[in-house]
């Protein structure tokens, strides 16, 4: 930074000009300053905006009869979540969805890496099982779940494996991506020293790879969720879910409760979603100059 | 390619050890193109050669044979080391790592115990000055400081043939003389044989005992200048008439091979 501003100040390329040092002072503190309101304005700008969209919704396009199709964000909140028993119902089911996303997002990430690694190793792999993992992800999975619920029951185990089919591909392909990004410079650094396969994965590949792998995780996290309550919905057995739970409002058209429980699961997905992004920063984030683009 | 391991017995008494020896070499890639042709080239202990060329006439290819990256299609090429330095043209540290487990991962690749890896990267990164630095992630030191970084990775080794492959191409002329001053000051010290690949003509002459000139398409070799000044060498040679006659010559056999 200072080196392009100090030619123009110091003419005669001596770095040390009496203006130079200020220049180097104050730039950081500008720089440190200015993101705060600038990261946090705009969505909540955002979310006002919405919530006026929504309330308009409510009472100026639906009547009194149909308002249920869209009730107030302030009932949502008094009938959903301040309402004690309504919460305990929503945080109870809530904690048996992300007990199938958290066991699904788990199975994922180590079948899909490891799917990744096979893939890695050789081209033959690479091509023998790639087609599968599209194919994975291009299967209406919708349409397989009621015969995973005849092959594996209608539990925590089914539930489990929806989650795993919706969630999987991210982790193959951004773990295939990363373990070919690294340089072939390097490569050939640990080839000249007649390192093993398995020193070049560990030592070079893996860690190279780590970016993509959590940019990966991050995105199955959210899936996982979603496949999480798409399990709910038709696997009924055993604990409900938060998926069971808003068929249950939805049928006795509770729609306050509805929202309350919809946003629930949402803000369960934001939060799954934004801690694999702070793991990856804290991991990943030290290695890459993040400011320099 | 023949690698034979034998180390040729010298002719005559002075004569030092040949660590790099082409012979008649010739790369063709699958394509057809003809990367090098009929390239002989010694390299000594103590000698310091630089190869510079147009882009594309074959010098990293060169390189790249010597090291064993890649087999030449025709000719003998003897390697009298296994203690082979390379330096890649960017600096290669792995982003994860700092500056002391970076310049310990070849000695680590080598399966050296951990006391004597981290006396071997101690000398290292003291005799490339970057002493105080060794819990520097790479993101934060400089272009010149990376490249310290490798070329210390590098003398782990401690390297009997050299081979460097336009390490200091990307920095500026500033930081590309400091380094310089330094290779030299570690040749000096090490004695090494030296290989290295530049498009920059000064340099080329400033670092080696020995300029060789290539020719693109297909790389050739079209002359070879000893350079006569001393080594440790004063950086104030840079200035002489000497100099600059020598780096007009090296110039014109330059221009003269490229068509």
């Amino acid at each position: 930074m200072s080196a392009t501003i100090n030619p123009e100040k110091a003419p005669t390329g001596t770095a040390s000009g009496p203006s130079g040092p200020p220049i180097k002072r104050t730039m950081p503190a500008v720089r440190a300053r200015r993101p705060r309101p600038a990261i946090w304005v705009p969505p909540m700008l955002v979310f006002l905006v919405l919530l006026g969209l929504w309330y308009a919704v409510s009472y100026l396009v639906l009547d009194e009869k149909r308002r249920f199709l869209m009730p107030p964000p302030d009932q949502v909140v008094t009938k959903g979540f301040l309402d004690p028993d309504v919460l305990g119902e929503i945080l109870a089911s809530l904690g048996q969805t992300a007990a199938v996303a958290l066991a699904g997002l788990a199975a994922a990430i180590v079948i899909g890496m490891a799917w990744g690694i096979a893939m890695s190793q050789a081209r033959w792999i690479e091509r023998s099982l790639f087609p599968y993992a599209v194919i994975l992800q291009c299967i209406p999975i919708l349409a397989l779940v009621p015969l995973i619920g005849f092959w594996f029951g209608f539990d925590f185990f089914s539930r489990t494996v929806v989650c795993v089919m919706i969630a999987l591909f991210p982790v193959v392909s951004n773990t295939l991506f990363g373990l070919q990004s690294a340089d072939r410079s390097q490569l050939e650094l640990f080839r000249l020293q007649n390192a093993s396969r398995w020193t070049v994965l560990t030592k070079l590949q893996l860690p190279a790879a780590l970016p993509a792998v959590f940019a990966g995780m991050r995105i199955s996290a959210g899936l996982a969720v979603v496949g999480a309550i798409v399990g709910d919905f038709f696997f009924r057995r055993g604990t409900p879910g938060i998926g069971s739970l808003i068929s249950n409002y939805q049928s006795r058209v509770e729609s306050a409760e509805l929202f309350a429980a919809i946003i629930t699961a949402s803000l369960f997905g934001v939060v799954i979603f934004w801690l694999f992004g702070s793991i990856s920063k804290f991991v990943v984030g030290a290695w890459y100059d993040v400011d320099a683009r | 390619m023949t690698a034979t391991q034998a180390a040729a017995p010298p002719a005559t008494q002075e004569e030092a050890k040949v660590l790099l020896d082409f012979k008649d070499v010739e790369m063709t890639f699958p394509n057809g193109t003809v990367a090098l042709s009929g390239v002989d080239l010694t390299v000594r202990e103590g000698e310091f050669v630089t190869v510079v060329g147009p882009s594309g006439c074959g010098k990293s290819t060169l390189l790249r044979i010597a090291s064993g990256l890649e087999s030449s299609s025709h000719g003998t090429v003897s390697i009298a080391t296994s203690r082979i330095g390379y330096v890649f043209q960017d600096a290669t540290l792995l982003p994860w790592r700092n500056v002391r487990a970076n310049v310990e991962l070849l000695a680590e690749l080598r399966k050296a115990s951990r006391a004597v890896r981290s006396q071997k990267a101690m000398e290292a990164i003291d005799l490339v000055g970057l002493k105080g630095f060794e819990e520097h992630l790479p993101r934060q030191l400089s272009g010149g400081m990376k490249m310290r970084a490798s070329l210390a990775r590098s003398l782990t080794l401690d390297p009997e043939l050299f081979l460097f492959d336009e390490p200091f191409g990307a920095l500026d002329e500033i930081t590309r003389e400091r380094l310089n001053d330094q290779l030299l000051r570690i040749f000096a010290e090490r004695r090494f044989a030296g290989l290295f690949i530049t498009h920059s003509v000064s340099e080329a002459v400033y670092l080696s005992t020995k300029v060789v000139v290539m020719s693109g398409r297909p790389g050739a070799i079209v002359r070879t200048f000893d350079v006569p000044f001393p080594i440790p060498r004063d950086p104030d040679i840079r200035f002489t008439p000497e100099f600059a006659a020598l780096v007009g010559d090296v110039s014109h056999a330059l221009r003269e091979g490229h068509h």
